[in-house]
C-alpha cells in the first residue's frame, strides 16, 4: 500500500510546492530575467506605449479637453494635409534638419580637428565651445532675441549702424528669420558634437598615422583615407542625433518668437511648435494627436534610414 | 450573555444617532473651493474678500488655490470635466462658451442673479454672459483700453494730449526721433498687431470708420468693406507716415516702459505694470475719437462662475460667494487692490472714479465699450497679424490681404459654430 501511495504523496507535495519547483534550471533563469525584465518594461509601457497608443487613437477622434471624444475618422488627417500651413511647417521643419545637421557636422568636425592638435590651454577652449550646450535654451535664445533687434537695442544693428551700414531685418522678415533662428541653435548643440568628435579622433590608433608618415602621404590623404573612413561610426552617431534634434526644434524658435510664434508668416514654424499651438491654444487635442502622428512617423523613417546606414558598416 | 451584548450594540446606537445629530447640527459649516491663476495683486485681493465673507459667513470656508497664468487653462480644463475641480472657478470670458455647452458650469439661480437686474446694474457687454435667461457667469472686474503717454516726451515736443486720430498722427510725428542715417530711436506711437491692437483694429478703429465688425453675434466677419478698409489703411498709415515702427524694442509696452515712445494703447491691466518703473512719468487718456466724435472701445474680463461639482450645501455656499464677490463693495476692493475696473456701473461711475486720473479713461471707456466673442482668440489674432505681415513684409496690396483675412478668421468661427 505505502510502496503504491507514494507517488501519490510525492505528486502532492510537488503540487504543494507549486508550479515553480517543476521547473527547469533554465525556465527558472529565464523567469528570473522576465521578473527583472518586467520593470522597465512595465514603466515603457505606461509612461510610452500607452501614451503613443492613445494619441494613435486621439488622432482618429475630436476632443477640446473639457467635452467627450467622438469619433470622426480620418478627418483630421484630410484636415492636416489641405492645410498649406502644415506643408509649410513641413518645409519649414526639413529646412532646420538640411541645413542644421550639415552646417553643425562641418563646423564641429573642424573646431574637434585642430583642438585635437592644440596643446596650449586645451581645456579650456574646449570648456568654452562647451558651455552653450549647457546653458538653459530659452535664456540662449532670449539673449539672441535681443541680439537680432533694430536700433536702439539690438547687437548687431547697432554695430551695422555705427559703421553706417543700413539695419538688417533679422527677425522680422520671411527670409532671414530662419537661418537667424537657426544659428543659435547650431551653436547650443556644437560643444556636444565636438567632445564625441574629440573621442572619436583619441580612438583612432596612432600607428595609422605613423604608418602614413612613414610612406610620407600628405595630410589631406591622411584625412581623406584614414581619419574620415575610421571615424564614421561616430558621424553617423552624431548624424542621428542632430537630426532628430533639428526635426523636433521647439525652443528656440518658440522663445524667439512668443508674441507671433513661428512667425513671421508661419515662416519659422516648425511642426513641433505646430502641435503645440493646436493643442495648447487651439484645444483641439484631436487635430494636434494627428499632427503627432505624422511627427513620429517622419522621425521613425529618418531613424531607420540612418540605422540602416550604420548597419551597412 | 446575550443581554449586555445587545444592551452595549444600543448604547453605541444611541451615542452614533448623537454624534451623527452633532455632525447634520454643524453639517452648515461647508468648505468650498476656488480657483483662479497667480497674478500677486489679484490673489492679494482675493485674500481679502474671502477673509470678508467668511467674517459675514462663519459656517463657510473658502479654501483659494491658485495656477501660473500658463498653465490655467489646461489644468481648469482638465479638472473641471474630471469633477476634482473647484466649486467656483474663474474663466476668461471667451472659455465660457465651451463650458457651458458640456455642461461643466451651472446657471446662477435667477432669484438672486436676475437678468433685469444684471443688465440694470453692470455694464453693458456683461451680457454675453446670458444664455436662454439665466447668467452663466458674471465677472468682479472688467478691462478696458487707454491711450498712456509719456509726459516727459509731450512736454519735451510741445505737443498737447491727443483727443482725436488726426491729433494722435500729427503728436506723434512730432515726438519720433530718428539717427543719423534714418533709423528710429523714439517711435511717436507704439504699435504691434500681436499686442492690444488686434483688438483697436476690430472693435475701435473698424466701428469708428463706420463699420461693423462681425454680424449676426460674433459670427460673420464683416470687415472686408470699404469701412473696413479705411480702418486698414489708417492703421497701415501709420507706419507709412513714419511715426511708428512695429516690432520697435521687440514689444511695444516694453518700448513705453523704456521711455522710447510717446503714446501706446494698452488695457487697464497695464497700469500696475508702469507704476512700478522708475524714472517714467506717464498719463493715460481715453482713445483717441475720429473728427466727429465717434469713440469706441474693447472691453474683455474673467468672469466668476459655480461649477456643476458643487452640489447640495457647497452649491448654496457657492452662491452666497459669488454674491459677495459680484457685490459693490469687493469691486471696489478689486479696484483698490488690483487696479481693474468695477464690473457694476454704480461703482464704475462713482463721481470719484470715473474722474480718477488714472483709472478715469478706462471706466468712461466701459460705456462705450464692445466685447469680441473669440471663438479661438490666439488664432484670430493671427489672423490679424498675418494680415499686416503680408502687406509690410511681402508687398500684398492691402485690400487683398484684408479680404484673406476675413476669410480665414471666418473659417474659424464656422469651424467652431459646426457650420
Amino acid at each position: 500500500m505505502a510502496s503504491i501511495s507514494s507517488p501519490d504523496t510525492a505528486r502532492q507535495n510537488t503540487a504543494r510546492r507549486g508550479l515553480y519547483a517543476r521547473l527547469s534550471i533554465g525556465q527558472k533563469r529565464t523567469l528570473w530575467a522576465w521578473t527583472f525584465l518586467a520593470v522597465p518594461i512595465l514603466f515603457y509601457v505606461v509612461i510610452r506605449f500607452y501614451p503613443t497608443g492613445n494619441a494613435m487613437v486621439l488622432s482618429l477622434q475630436e476632443w477640446n479637453l473639457l467635452g467627450d471624444r467622438s469619433w470622426v475618422g480620418l478627418e483630421n488627417y484630410r484636415t492636416l494635409f489641405s492645410d498649406p500651413v502644415f506643408w509649410q511647417v513641413f518645409r519649414n521643419t526639413f529646412v532646420y534638419l538640411l541645413l542644421g545637421t550639415p552646417i553643425s557636422l562641418v563646423i564641429s568636425f573642424i573646431i574637434a580637428y585642430h583642438l585635437d592638435k592644440v596643446r596650449f590651454m586645451h581645456g579650456t577652449i574646449r570648456a568654452l565651445y562647451f558651455v552653450p550646450f549647457m546653458t538653459s535654451a530659452v535664456a540662449m535664445a532670449w539673449v539672441w532675441r535681443w541680439f537680432y533687434q533694430d536700433v536702439p537695442i539690438g547687437l548687431f544693428n547697432n554695430w551695422l549702424a555705427t559703421f553706417g551700414i543700413s539695419q538688417i531685418d533679422f527677425l522680422d522678415s520671411t527670409t532671414n528669420a530662419l537661418p537667424s533662428i537657426l544659428a543659435p541653435a547650431i551653436w547650443a548643440g556644437l560643444g556636444f558634437q565636438i567632445i564625441i568628435f574629440m573621442a572619436g579622433l583619441r580612438a583612432i590608433p596612432r600607428t595609422f598615422y605613423e604608418a602614413a608618415e612613414i610612406d610620407g602621404v600628405s595630410t589631406w590623404t591622411v584625412l581623406w583615407e584614414i581619419t574620415l573612413p575610421l571615424l564614421r561610426p561616430t558621424i553617423v552617431f552624431i548624424v542621428v542625433l542632430s537630426s532628430i534634434g533639428f526635426l523636433r526644434i521647439f525652443d528656440h524658435v518658440f522663445n524667439m518668437t512668443t508674441a507671433n510664434p513661428g512667425g513671421p508668416l508661419n515662416s519659422t514654424k516648425p511642426l513641433v511648435l505646430m502641435i503645440y499651438q493646436t493643442a495648447f491654444s487651439s484645444f483641439d487635442m484631436g487635430y494636434a494627436a494627428a499632427q503627432t502622428v505624422v511627427l513620429f512617423t517622419i522621425l521613425l523613417i529618418v531613424s531607420l534610414i540612418q540605422l540602416r546606414l550604420l548597419r551597412d558598416r | 450573555m446575550h443581554r449586555p451584548f445587545r444592551t452595549a450594540l444600543a448604547a453605541l446606537a444611541t451615542s452614533a444617532a448623537a454624534l451623527s445629530a452633532a455632525g447634520s447640527a454643524s453639517a452648515q459649516e461647508v468648505t468650498i473651493e476656488y480657483w483662479q491663476y497667480f497674478f500677486e495683486a489679484r490673489v492679494n485681493a482675493m485674500e481679502e474678500l474671502i477673509a470678508g465673507f467668511e467674517a459675514a459667513n462663519p459656517n463657510i470656508n473658502v479654501e483659494m488655490t491658485h495656477f501660473p497664468y500658463a498653465d490655467y487653462r489646461t489644468r481648469t480644463a482638465v479638472a473641471v470635466p474630471s469633477g476634482e475641480g473647484p466649486d467656483v472657478v474663474q474663466l476668461f470670458y471667451g472659455w465660457l462658451n465651451d463650458y457651458i455647452d458640456e455642461g461643466l458650469i451651472q446657471p446662477l439661480p435667477t432669484d438672486t442673479f436676475s437678468p433685469e437686474m444684471v443688465e440694470a446694474e453692470f455694464f453693458p457687454m456683461v451680457g454675453a454672459m446670458e444664455r436662454d435667461g439665466a447668467y452663466y457667469a458674471l465677472p468682479t472686474a472688467v478691462r478696458s483700453l487707454a491711450l498712456f503717454y509719456n509726459e516727459r516726451i509731450l512736454e519735451g515736443a510741445g505737443v498737447e494730449v491727443p483727443t482725436t486720430l488726426d491729433e494722435l498722427v500729427a503728436a506723434a510725428e512730432a515726438t519720433t526721433e530718428r539717427d543719423g542715417a534714418g533709423n528710429i530711436t523714439q517711435v511717436g506711437l507704439t504699435t504691434g498687431m500681436t499686442a492690444q491692437d488686434h483688438h483697436w483694429f476690430r472693435e475701435v478703429l473698424i466701428r469708428q470708420m463706420g463699420g461693423e465688425p462681425y454680424l449676426d453675434d460674433y459670427r460673420t466677419v464683416n470687415y472686408d468693406t470699404e469701412e473696413g478698409r479705411a480702418a486698414l489703411d489708417f492703421y497701415l498709415g501709420l507706419e507709412e507716415q513714419g511715426v511708428t515702427q512695429s516690432g520697435f524694442m521687440d514689444e511695444p509696452q516694453a518700448a513705453f516702459r523704456g521711455g522710447r515712445a510717446a503714446f501706446h494703447i494698452d488695457g487697464s491691466f497695464r497700469i500696475g505694470a508702469l507704476n512700478g518703473e522708475r524714472g517714467l512719468q506717464w498719463g493715460v487718456t481715453e482713445l483717441p475719437a475720429t473728427n466727429d466724435g465717434t469713440q469706441s472701445n474693447y472691453s474683455s474680463y474673467w468672469v466668476n462662475a459655480i461649477t456643476s461639482s458643487a452640489e447640495g450645501p457647497e452649491y448654496d455656499a457657492a452662491v452666497l460667494f459669488m454674491e459677495y464677490i459680484t457685490s459693490p463693495e469687493a469691486m471696489q476692493i478689486w479696484l483698490d487692490t488690483v487696479g481693474e475696473l468695477p464690473a457694476r456701473v454704480e461703482v464704475g461711475m462713482t463721481e470719484e472714479n470715473a474722474n480718477d486720473e488714472v483709472f478715469g479713461p478706462f471706466i468712461r471707456g466701459l460705456e462705450y465699450a464692445n466685447t469680441t466673442f473669440f471663438a479661438d482668440e490666439s488664432a484670430q489674432r493671427q489672423v490679424l497679424v498675418d494680415m499686416i505681415e503680408r502687406v509690410q513684409l511681402q508687398d500684398m496690396d492691402p485690400g487683398e490681404s484684408l479680404s484673406i483675412a476675413a476669410e480665414a478668421e471666418q473659417t474659424i468661427l464656422d469651424d467652431y459654430f459646426g457650420e
